[in-house]
């Protein structure tokens, strides 16, 4: 029988919101994979604190509910634990590029068997609109009611100087194609990367301003890295340009995770190798 | 009087003072003496003066004296800082650094390694040879010490010798023919505690005095199938064990001060999520940076209460290496039976310092099982029962959902605000101090040393018991050491102290934060002595310190 995959708690999201095409392209996602015949039992979602982060309450499979910025660190230590389970982490663009930045791009370098969806919405949605590291110069948040003096960094360039083997770029107004880079994301064995650029219906409504820009990638070869770079910088989150969605760079390294023992020891093993260590000490 | 020797080696940093004072402490095990190593170093990685003072005595001993007996001196610094506060002790130098004293055997370690030709690393070997014959121990004993711990024991056995045979016996240290005991740093031994209770995962971020752990168990990580991660912070030290728990793997994470002060959001997300970990926190001299190699107690009211919210946690402070092993793995083991955080609070003294060993780890105690209730479907991670702790399982369970959630949250896991799930959710996490609290009886949580009926008593904790009980035996006084100090043990504390008239707390801070928390329970001192210059209390100093305040 075929799992609800919709739990009872109550969605508070906005009217608009484009999370809601995420948590519905996520449930077809694994929907798809049941129908597959691979069991959802397996499946971990993490998430941080923020609007994004709400998908641990609305999914019906295993999740954890993390700290503002930690997903990554928890999804690591998941699958450590477990090779066999797939962990797939909704985080915010504040949560993390700001607050858990170290943590991505340690993952990237890694190339820990995780999935990141990043949902980025250019600004704080939970906190009620304040700048991110990637809002545009200028940004009036309630931190900064002059306009920010700072320029975005641009995290799929970032990406790609950190070593993350599986990088793209969605948009919530494009779900077929989110659908399809999520989907190869999670298939991808690495560390893979999704910079979704998510609507906030509320605080900053990037809506007409992606819709004249973005186009889908073709005829891009993702496994060479200088297109990609080229392909990275064409829009730079700031400036006027372009907006490339797709897969943009995927390489095949050895993970993380597979470097580390699988094996357990039994009670009398763990016994018997003290007393020899001991015997050793004396 | 017990037949008792100290001896102290000094050098500079590079000198490879540790190694040798751990071979001398070898030695003396050898001879059937129960041994204590303390290594004084500063933070730094040459030049500086480094000594250990390794300590042997026919009684167990957990602290070193600073007067030696013999002080083997690689440099002249060592004779000019030590020798004044040893008097009567017998002088081994080496000739080439140190000027000459009469009567003191002298070797000189370059002329010896080129004799050999040997490499200049070797030089301690030519000290040990000659520390050896200077208090007449058996050429056999050095030999099989050097077979067992030495790399390249045969040459450096040929420079030994040749020391040996250059110098005169001048004091004997008798052999006590009992059986050679395994040596352990604290560290070690909180490491093999950890695997004693099943650990599986070790993560960490060096910082002194707690990095030695992460190097023994990354060491040993094939031999006991650790999986041993150093990652990018401490933030992310205790977030990737909290997944680790998670997903179901026994996991400890080590750390001093600082390392910690980055831990706490998650450590109050592992109480709100009740993911069991064992958080080892070895203190330094504070505050901030303070003194990376020197040790102290002034931790205890932060780690009593990091973490925002309220929530259980266990913290045991091990007085030795025997407790460390033990109070590691229980530590672990209720860590998952209540599905709490738990500390092994010890400090630079205790984490660094080289001690005797003296555990049976054979005992047959069976793990834990966190899965002892059965589960039952639908699966509901925070269910509410009579004593709290609610059944566990892990993602990949069969039909089950597992939602962890750092966020108030219902019995699902599912985020809520409505004030009665709220407070049931409180009460069921707090029924698990309750339980904790009744579980630990069975591990006696409270030491009653020293003379157990004497009207004036000694309170104290941690690595300080050692010179605790050693002042307390000269001045017939009474010593009650909590292991465990939260959930605080009051019943065990009280019964501990039950017709005492007057209660000394010792303590190596400047506020005495035992002395504060044994107030809240109602139970006031007369005294407090305490010590906070980064050096332990030895037996002497504390003697003298513990007068003052008798009467
Ligand atoms: C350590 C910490 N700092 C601050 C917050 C408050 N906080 C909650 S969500 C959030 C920002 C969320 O922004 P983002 O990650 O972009 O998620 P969004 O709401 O836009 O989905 C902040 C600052 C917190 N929960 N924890
Ligand atoms: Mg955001």
């Amino acid at each position: 029988m075929a799992r609800t995959l919709i739990t009872g708690a109550q969605n508070t999201w906005c009217p608009g919101c484009g999370n809601f095409t995420l948590q519905h392209t996520l449930k077809n996602v694994l929907a798809d994979r049941e129908t597959e015949g691979k069991s959802l039992d397996d499946v971990v979602l993490v998430t941080g604190i923020g609007c994004h982060a709400k998908m641990a309450d609305y999914l019906n499979i295993n999740s954890v509910y993390t700290l503002h910025g930690r997903t990554i660190p928890v999804a690591t230590g998941i699958k450590l634990a477990n090779p066999d389970l797939t962990v797939i982490c909704c985080a915010g663009d504040g949560d993390a590029y700001a607050e858990g930045l170290d943590h991505l791009i340690f993952a990237a370098k890694r190339n820990i068997d995780i999935t990141l969806i990043v949902h980025n919405n250019q600004v704080y949605g939970l906190t009620t609109g304040q700048y991110t590291p990637t809002s545009p110069l200028g940004f009036k948040g309630k931190s900064t009611p002059s306009g920010t003096t700072e320029y975005p960094f641009n995290p799929v360039e970032l990406m790609l100087a950190s070593g993350a083997t599986y990088i793209a770029r969605g948009y919530t107004k494009k779900m077929p194609l989110l659908q399809t880079l999520i989907h190869d994301g999670i298939a991808h064995k690495g560390f893979a990367f999704i910079d979704v650029l998510q609507i906030c219906a509320t605080f900053f409504n990037m809506t007409d301003y992606y819709q004249s820009r973005v186009y889908e990638l073709t005829g891009h070869d993702a496994t060479d890295f200088e297109a990609a770079c080229k392909k990275a910088r064409e829009w730079d989150y700031n400036r006027d340009a372009p907006i490339a969605l797709g897969r943009i760079y995927q390489r095949m390294l050895p993970t993380f995770d597979s470097h580390y023992p699988t094996r357990s020891i039994t009670k009398e093993e763990r016994e018997e190798r003290i007393t020899r260590l001991l015997k050793g000490s004396v | 009087m017990a037949k008792e020797v100290s001896v102290l080696i000094g050098g500079k940093a590079g000198d490879g003072i540790n190694n040798a004072g751990a071979m001398i402490a070898r030695m003396f095990s050898h001879l059937g003496y129960r041994v204590f190593m303390y290594y004084d170093y500063p933070s730094l990685i040459r030049g500086g003066h480094n000594f250990a003072i390794v300590r042997a005595s026919e009684q167990p001993v957990a602290v070193h004296q600073n007067r030696a007996d013999f002080i083997l001196a690689l440099d002249q610094e060592t004779v000019d800082l030590h020798q004044s506060h040893c008097p009567g002790c017998t002088l081994v130098i080496n000739s080439d650094r140190v000027k000459p004293v009469d009567g003191a055997p002298s070797v000189s370690l370059t002329a010896l390694l080129t004799a050999e030709a040997a490499p200049s690393i070797m030089g301690n070997s030519a000290m040990l040879g000659a520390f050896a014959k200077t208090a007449g121990i058996p050429w056999e004993k050095v030999e099989s010490v050097f077979f067992a711990h030495m790399p390249k024991a045969e040459q450096n056995l040929r420079v030994a010798r040749r020391a040996y045979d250059l110098v005169q016996t001048v004091r004997v240290v008798e052999p006590l023919h009992r059986a050679a005991l395994p040596l352990l740093t604290g560290n070690e031994a909180v490491g093999l505690g950890l695997v004693k209770g099943g650990l599986a995962a070790y993560v960490s971020y060096p910082m002194t005095p707690s990095s030695s752990i992460l190097h023994f168990l990354a060491e040993q990580k094939d031999r006991f199938c650790l999986k041993v991660v150093h990652p990018e912070n401490e933030i992310a030290v205790i977030l990737m064990a909290l997944g680790f728990a998670y997903a179901g793997t026994r996991t400890a994470v080590g750390t001093s001060g600082g390392g910690f002060c980055l831990m706490t959001e998650g450590l109050s997300f592992a109480g709100m999520a009740e993911f069991p970990v064992v958080i080892v926190m070895s203190q330094r001299t504070g505050p901030s940076t303070g003194l990376p190699t020197y040790s102290g107690q002034a931790d205890l009211h932060f780690v009593r209460s990091a973490g925002q919210g309220e929530f259980a946690r266990l913290i045991v402070a091990p007085a030795d290496a025997d407790e460390a092993y033990v109070w590691s793995k229980i530590a672990m083991d209720c860590a998952w039976e209540y599905q709490v955080p738990a500390f092994v609070l010890i400090d630079k003294m205790l984490s660094e310092g080289t001690y005797s060993f003296t555990r049976d780890t054979t005992d047959d105690e069976t793990l834990a099982d966190p899965l002892r209730k059965g589960i039952a479907m639908p699966y509901a991670r925070y269910r509410d029962t009579p004593d709290g702790i609610s059944p566990l399982a892990f993602p990949g369970t069969k039909g089950a959902i597992v939602k962890a959630n750092s966020y108030a949250h219902d019995e699902d896991g599912i985020t809520i605000e409505e004030a009665p799930v709220v407070l049931q959710m409180t009460h069921k996490r707090m029924r698990k101090e309750e339980s904790l609290i009744s579980g630990l009886d069975r591990y006696h949580p409270v030491n009653l040393l020293g003379v157990p009926d004497a009207s004036t008593a000694l309170l104290c904790w941690g690595s300080t018991r050692g010179a605790c009980v050693e002042a307390a035996g000269r001045l017939g006084l009474r010593v009650v050491q909590p292991v465990v100090l939260s959930p605080f043990p009051e019943r065990q504390v009280k019964e501990a102290l039950a017709g005492v008239k007057r209660l000394i707390v010792v303590e190596e801070n400047a506020t005495g934060q035992l002395a504060a928390v044994a107030r809240q329970y109602g139970i006031p001192s007369d005294a407090r002595v305490l010590n906070y210059d980064g050096r332990s209390f030895t037996p002497d100093e504390l003697y003298e310190r513990i007068q003052e305040v008798m009467h």
